[in-house]
C-alpha cells in the first residue's frame, strides 16, 4: 500500500462523472420523497379517520415494504418495459404516445423513483398514523367547535402536531433514499453494456452508491472507492442537515 | 436502516385515539363509504404489482409481448417453473439464503441481547464510552464498511463462501441498541437481585432472568434480522464470487441480467417464488407481534 496524500479527494472534487451522479441521485430521490410523502399522510389521515379494517389495511399497505427489491426491481422493470409494459398499455389505451421509459434519461429516473415510492408510502404512512395517533381528540373537537373545516384543521392542528413525525420520515427517506443502489442497478443492469453498475443509457440512473460500486468493484481500485464513499457521507450528511432545518424553521413562522 | 425503522413503527403503536373522531365520521356513512373506497385503491395500487407478477408467471413470453397485455392467469406456470429450475439453481441458492438468514438471526439475537444486557443492567469503567463508539459504528455508512470488510474477507479465504455473509453479520449496532433499550425498561432490578442472592451467576441471570422478559423484543429483532438477511443483496453481489454459488436475490438478478429482455415469463415465476418465504415469515410474524402487543407482555 502506497500513501497517496489528499490527491485522491483532489480528483473527487474534479471528477464531473461523481457530480454527476450526486444531480442523479437528488433528482431521483426528489421525485420519489415528495409524492411519497404527500400519498403517505393522505393514507394516514384516512386511515386514521377509519374506524374499521385498520389492521387489515395497515398490513396490507406494510406489504410492498417487506418484499425484496430485487423481486420488486423485477417486476417494475415489465412494468415500464417498452414493448409490452402496463405504463404503456395505458398510455396507448388513451391515444397517447409510448415511452421508452429504460432508454431515456427522464424515463430511467422515473421508473426508478415510481418504484420507490411504490415500495416506501404505506410504511411512511404507518409511521404518520402511529403520530396521528398521539394527537388528542379533544383539539378536534375544540376545532370543531370553534368551526374549523377539515382542510383548516388539518393545517392548523394536525400538521403542525406531527411535525416530529415529518422530521424523523424526511430524515430517514434521505439517509436512504441518497443511498440507492439495487433499485437502479437491477433496474437497468441488463440496459447497460460496459458494466451491471453503470446505470443505463448514458448513465442516467448511475446513483453515488452505484458510481462507488463501479469505482470499487468494477474498476478495482479500492482508494479512490473509499474517497467517494466519503464524498457519498458528506453529501447525505450535508443535505440531512439542510432537510432538518428547512422543516423546522417553517415551524417557527 | 430500513430495518431500523420497520421495527419502530411496528413497536410504536400508541393507545387508540379518542372517540371524538369515531362517532363523527359513523355519523357520516357516505363519507365512511368513500373513505374505505379509497383506502381498497390504496391497496389495490399496493397489490397490483404482485398480482401482475403472478399473471406474467403463467403466460409465456409471446403472450406477454401480445397486446392487450393479459390480466387474467395463462396455463404455461408449468412450463416457467421447469425452465427457471434449468436456468438456475433455484433450491440451491434458496437453502443458500436459508442458512445465511437463519445462521445470522440466531447470532445477532444471542450476541446483542447479550451486549444490551451488559449495557442495560451493569455498571462498569468504560461503559459509557464502549456505548458511544458503538452508537458512532451504528451511523457509518454501508458503503464505507463495504471496501475494509471485503480485504478482510479476502484475506481469510472466505470471500465466495456464505462464511463472508454471516459473521460479518453476527452482530450488529442497531440490535445492540434496540434490546438496551428494551431491557432498561422490561428487566427489573429486584428481579436481578434476587436471582443473584439465590446464587445465580452472570450467565444464568441473562438466560433465565433476562431473556423470557423480553421475549417479544427478541421476536421482532429476529424477524426484522430475518428478512433483512433474506433480502440483502448489494454486499452478497460482491463477497458471492462464485456465480453457481449464490444467495436467492443474486441468483433472481443473475437471471434477470441474462433473461430479462427475452425470457419476462420465467423470470416472473423466479420473483414471485422468492416473494413466497418472505410473505409467510412475515404473515406469521405480524401474528405474533399482534398477539404480544395485545397480551401487553411488556409491564
Amino acid at each position: 500500500m502506497e500513501y497517496a496524500g489528499l490527491s485522491q479527494y483532489r480528483y473527487l472534487l474534479t471528477d464531473t462523472d461523481f457530480w454527476s451522479s450526486i444531480g442523479t441521485t437528488l433528482i431521483i430521490w426528489a421525485l420519489a420523497t415528495f409524492p411519497m410523502i404527500f400519498l403517505a399522510m393522505v393514507t394516514a389521515v384516512m386511515l386514521n379517520s377509519a374506524v374499521r379494517f385498520k389492521n387489515v389495511y395497515r398490513f396490507a399497505y406494510f406489504l410492498p415494504n417487506v418484499t425484496s427489491v430485487v423481486a420488486v426491481a423485477i417486476i417494475f422493470g415489465s412494468v415500464f418495459s417498452t414493448n409490452f409494459g402496463l405504463v404503456n398499455a395505458l398510455l396507448q389505451a388513451v391515444g397517447l404516445d409510448q415511452v421508452a421509459w429504460l432508454n431515456t434519461p427522464w424515463g430511467i429516473k422515473v421508473a426508478i423513483a415510481t418504484l420507490m415510492t411504490w415500495q416506501w408510502t404505506g410504511y411512511n404512512a404507518i409511521i404518520f398514523l402511529a403520530g396521528l395517533q398521539t394527537i388528542p381528540g379533544e383539539l378536534y373537537e375544540a376545532a370543531r367547535m370553534d368551526g374549523a373545516g377539515p382542510v383548516q384543521t388539518f393545517f392548523r392542528i394536525t400538521l403542525p402536531l406531527m411535525r416530529p413525525v415529518l422530521l424523523f420520515v424526511l430524515v430517514v427517506s434521505t439517509v436512504t433514499g441518497l443511498q440507492s443502489f439495487s433499485e437502479p442497478q437491477v433496474l437497468l443492469q441488463s440496459t447497460a453494456n460496459e458494466s451491471t453498475f453503470s446505470g443505463g443509457p448514458d448513465h442516467a440512473g448511475r446513483t453515488m452508491v452505484l458510481y462507488f460500486f463501479q469505482q470499487t468493484f468494477d474498476n478495482n481500485d479500492f482508494g479512490y472507492g473509499a474517497a467517494v464513499a466519503w464524498g457519498i457521507f458528506l453529501v447525505v450528511v450535508i443535505f440531512s442537515i439542510v432537510n432538518w432545518r428547512l422543516v423546522q424553521r417553517r415551524g417557527e413562522d | 436502516m430500513a430495518t431500523t425503522t420497520q421495527a419502530e413503527a411496528v413497536l410504536a403503536e400508541p393507545p387508540p385515539a379518542g372517540p371524538a373522531k369515531g362517532t363523527r365520521i359513523r355519523g357520516d356513512r357516505r363519507r365512511g363509504i368513500a373513505l374505505h373506497v379509497s383506502l381498497l385503491f390504496g391497496v389495490l395500487l399496493s397489490a397490483f404489482p404482485f398480482y401482475w407478477a403472478v399473471i406474467m408467471s403463467t403466460h409465456t413470453s409471446t403472450e406477454i409481448f401480445s397486446y392487450p397485455p393479459k390480466l387474467l392467469p395463462g396455463s404455461h406456470f408449468g412450463d416457467n417453473l421447469s425452465k427457471l429450475f434449468d436456468s438456475i439453481d433455484f433450491f440451491g441458492s434458496m437453502l443458500n439464503s436459508l442458512l445465511v438468514a437463519v445462521s445470522v438471526t440466531f447470532l445477532v439475537l444471542f450476541f446483542d441481547s447479550l451486549a444490551a444486557f451488559v449495557f442495560a443492567k451493569f455498571r462498569f469503567p468504560g461503559r459509557r464510552t464502549l456505548f458511544a463508539m458503538m452508537m458512532a459504528i451504528f451511523m457509518v455508512p454501508a458503503q464505507l464498511a463495504a471496501i475494509p470488510q471485503f480485504v478482510i474477507m479476502a484475506k481469510l479465504g472466505w470471500i465466495g463462501s456464505m462464511t463472508s455473509l454471516i459473521v460479518p453479520a453476527a452482530a450488529n449496532a442497531f440490535g445492540i441498541f434496540w434490546m438496551r433499550q428494551y431491557m432498561k425498561g422490561a428487566i427489573h432490578d429486584e428481579l436481578l437481585d434476587a436471582s443473584k442472592i439465590d446464587g445465580a451467576g452472570f450467565l444464568r441471570q441473562y438466560w433465565h432472568v433476562a431473556l423470557p422478559v423480553v421475549r417479544p423484543g427478541l421476536a421482532f429483532l429476529g424477524i426484522f434480522t430475518f428478512m433483512g438477511q433474506w433480502n440483502d443483496y448489494a454486499w452478497p453481489l460482491i463477497a458471492l464470487t462464485n456465480p453457481d454459488n449464490v444467495t436467492l436475490q443474486v441468483a433472481l438478478s443473475q437471471l434477470n441480467g441474462v433473461h430479462g429482455t427475452t425470457d419476462y415469463g420465467m423470470v416472473m415465476t423466479g420473483a414471485v417464488l422468492a416473494l413466497v418465504p418472505l410473505l409467510i415469515v412475515f404473515a406469521i410474524g405480524a401474528r405474533q407481534i399482534i398477539a404480544d402487543l395485545g397480551k401487553g407482555a411488556i409491564r
